[in-house]
């Protein structure tokens, strides 16, 4: 523990906002929205859909689409600054030292180009070197995500594997060039529960193997408590609630935390389950104060006027909420 | 524990022509398939893609016919009788895809009232109104269209279509997979208060255990098109005996750190092979780490044991063995 905090982040966001222009408003996708990503370890991101999780990885990536305005007050990649950093140099950090694995293997691949030509692609464009050894690269590359007599399926197309194989390839891609950090966004949604645990064991052991550091996007509460060791809770756009797994899992200080944790049926355990009642905010007209308060039944005065800032309450532990759950600075 | 089945299926089977690459063969999509499902309680069908458990809800509901076996509805066939099939109604898994954009609130959830001739006019509307209420949502919602509201309001609406024409049974085809989770607590309760002051008779088609925990009193587990365990809720779910079911409960991802770290590296082998080239024997002698010489060359007919879930498969998982895995 020690030595982690000590260490520089591999990837550190400081202050991210992202907004899109649209004919019904301005949308505030992601608002002021912070983390550091430490060497090897893995961080989730959690949030229900239209929580602005997607985006903050895809406006680190430099990926967003459409009429997007997003500003920072820092975005360093293992010493690259992405705010000054130029279009050219920013493609060559992309796969090299942080890549992306999406949730939809079948169309992350193309159709038309086998295995081999794609995974071979990457290291012909990227190191130069010669179709043959970028072929016998892709080979090692397919072996290493477990694929099976990976030296005859190399020059198979997409449609022949199964789903949890695709799965494997895109990984596959996305580890070749050994980055420093994989963004995964929700790379088991898709997938059928045997396979989902297949591929969250895959990524662990590559992790290892690699010494990468995984930011992992997803809504299932399930994948964080196997996976990450850190999570940071995202409600419309911004974070709410991070510290580490067990502890967050054990004593949740933001009523949103706690009621996502409530909400989840358990298999060994039968009992009412607790909804969130209403839905998630409209980002174009938040609520005033907490974008959580119409759902909150913590709720008190304050939270309709003020919007609660993100305050460390332990180390490695903060909330944003005027009246947190637990007062963890005591508690700990 | 309720007494009579209201809805029963015998040995259903159905067979598709396949496409694409394998053009031409044909494959089982369900084999021999039985249930019971009494009013008041839930059956939930669980199982991965392809394992044949939509094809089913749909033979259930009349959208497929079943090459063998048979409906019974209070003990009547079911086939052709329009006044029957009304007692049996269908909850879609997706609430953007099974709403028309183009109708209004009112008119997607009389359908059923209109093509059964139930109500007309004042009557009709006022029905609707009382509908949209029992599912939780404001009257005034009928002039609406569907794309006004949010993905648990629309799974409200497709629940209230298929509440409209009174039935008995309700299948629901993974009816809150496509939506966040805060949400699917709601449409879960949902269910369970409806099924109690109406009475229902429930078959849940789920993917996920936990969501099925939370509903059911009764599971059914299939595997490539078979029943392969069958039997009370928790005794499916906490210590399941086919070897299929206890990887299907240890690849559960469980909102627990300490016990979701346990289950690190213990994935289930391989993936459900193609349901157009099933292995011969036991379909999942492949990936079964208890298989022997008879599972590979036999198939395994399903077992009823007192005081234990039936099953089909030759070794069965012993709950000690278990206890020790865990």
């Amino acid at each position: 523990m020690k030595e982690q905090a000590e260490q520089r982040p591999v990837l550190s966001v400081s202050g991210l906002d992202v907004s899109f222009r649209t004919l019904r408003g301005e949308v505030k996708a992601v608002s002021d929205v912070s983390f550091d990503l430490r060497r090897g370890e893995v961080l989730a991101l959690v949030g229900e859909s239209g929580s602005g999780k997607s985006v903050t990885t895809r406006a680190v990536m430099g990926i967003v689409r459409g009429n997007a305005a997003i500003s920072a007050r820092r975005m360093e990649l293992a010493g690259n600054d992405l705010l000054t950093l130029g279009e050219d140099a920013k493609r060559k950090l992309r796969g090299s030292v942080i890549s992306l694995v999406f949730q939809d293997a079948l169309s992350a691949l193309n159709p038309v180009l086998s295995i081999g030509d794609q995974l071979g692609e990457l290291y012909r464009t990227h190191l130069g070197v010669s179709r043959k050894e970028a072929r016998e690269r892709s080979i090692e590359l397919l072996r290493s995500v477990h694929i099976a007599s990976a030296e005859r399926r190399i020059d198979d197309y997409p449609h022949q594997f199964s789903g949890g194989m695709r799965q494997r390839i895109l990984i596959a891609s996305a580890i070749a060039l050994r980055p420093d950090v994989l963004i995964a966004d929700e790379p088991t949604t898709a997938l059928d529960v045997t396979v989902q645990a297949q591929i969250l064991d895959l990524l662990d052991e590559l992790r290892e193997e690699l010494g990468m550091a995984i930011l992992l996007i997803t809504h299932d509460l399930g994948v964080v408590a196997r996976s990450a060791e850190r999570v940071a809770v995202m409600y419309g756009g911004r974070i709410v609630e991070t510290g580490g797994v067990d502890a967050m899992f054990a004593a949740p200080a933001h009523p949103y935390t706690a009621a996502l944790l409530a909400s989840a049926p358990s298999i060994e355990t039968v009992e009412r389950l607790e909804p969130i009642k209403g839905s998630p905010p409209n980002l174009i007209a938040p609520p005033p104060g907490c974008a959580f308060n119409p759902r909150c039944t913590h709720a008190g005065e304050l939270c309709t006027k003020i919007r609660p800032e993100l305050v460390t309450s332990a180390p490695g532990r903060s909330h944003a909420c005027h009246y947190p759950l637990v007062e963890i600075a005591h508690a700990g | 524990m309720p007494a009579k089945p209201i809805l029963e299926a015998r040995g259903l089977t159905k067979t598709f022509r396949a496409g694409g690459a394998m053009f031409g063969k044909q494959f089982q999509a369900v084999k021999g398939v039985s249930l019971a499902v009494s009013p008041g309680e839930t059956l939930s069908v669980v199982g991965e893609s392809g394992c044949g458990k939509s094809t089913l809800a749909r033979m259930l509901v009349g959208l497929e016919t079943p090459d063998e076996g048979e409906i019974l509805f209070k003990g009547e066939p079911i086939r052709r009788d329009r006044a029957l099939r009304r007692q049996v109604q269908m909850v879609f898994q997706d609430p953007y895809l099974s709403l028309n954009p183009r109708r209004t609130v009112l008119d997607i959830i009389a359908e059923p009232l209109d093509v059964h001739g139930l109500a007309r006019g004042a009557a009709r509307r006022q029905r609707v109104e009382e509908l949209l209420s029992a599912v939780g949502l404001d009257p005034a919602a009928a002039s609406r269209f569907p794309h006004e509201f949010s993905g648990g309001q629309r799974q409200r609406i497709g629940i209230a279509r298929a509440l409209a024409a009174e039935p008995s049974v309700l299948v629901c085809d993974e009816p809150v997979s496509a939506l966040d989770v805060s949400v699917q607590a709601q449409v879960v309760n949902l269910l369970i208060d409806l099924q109690k002051r109406l009475d229902l008779a429930i078959i849940f088609i789920a993917h996920d255990l936990a969501v099925v925990r939370a509903i059911s009193q009764r599971v059914m587990v299939m595997y490539l098109g078979r029943a392969v365990e069958e039997g009370a809720a928790d005794q499916v779910l906490v210590t399941p005996n086919h070897p299929y079911t206890v990887a299907l409960r240890g690849s559960a991802l469980e909102p627990d750190p300490a016990r979701a770290r346990l289950a690190r590296g213990t994935a289930a082998r391989g993936e459900p092979p193609n349901p157009v080239d099933p292995p011969p024997g036991c379909r999942f002698n492949p990936r079964c780490s208890r298989a022997t010489d008879v599972c590979r060359q036999t198939e395994p007919a399903m077992e009823s044991r007192p005081g234990l879930s039936a099953v089909a498969c030759y070794h069965p998982v012993a709950s000690h063995e278990l206890a020790g895995a865990a």
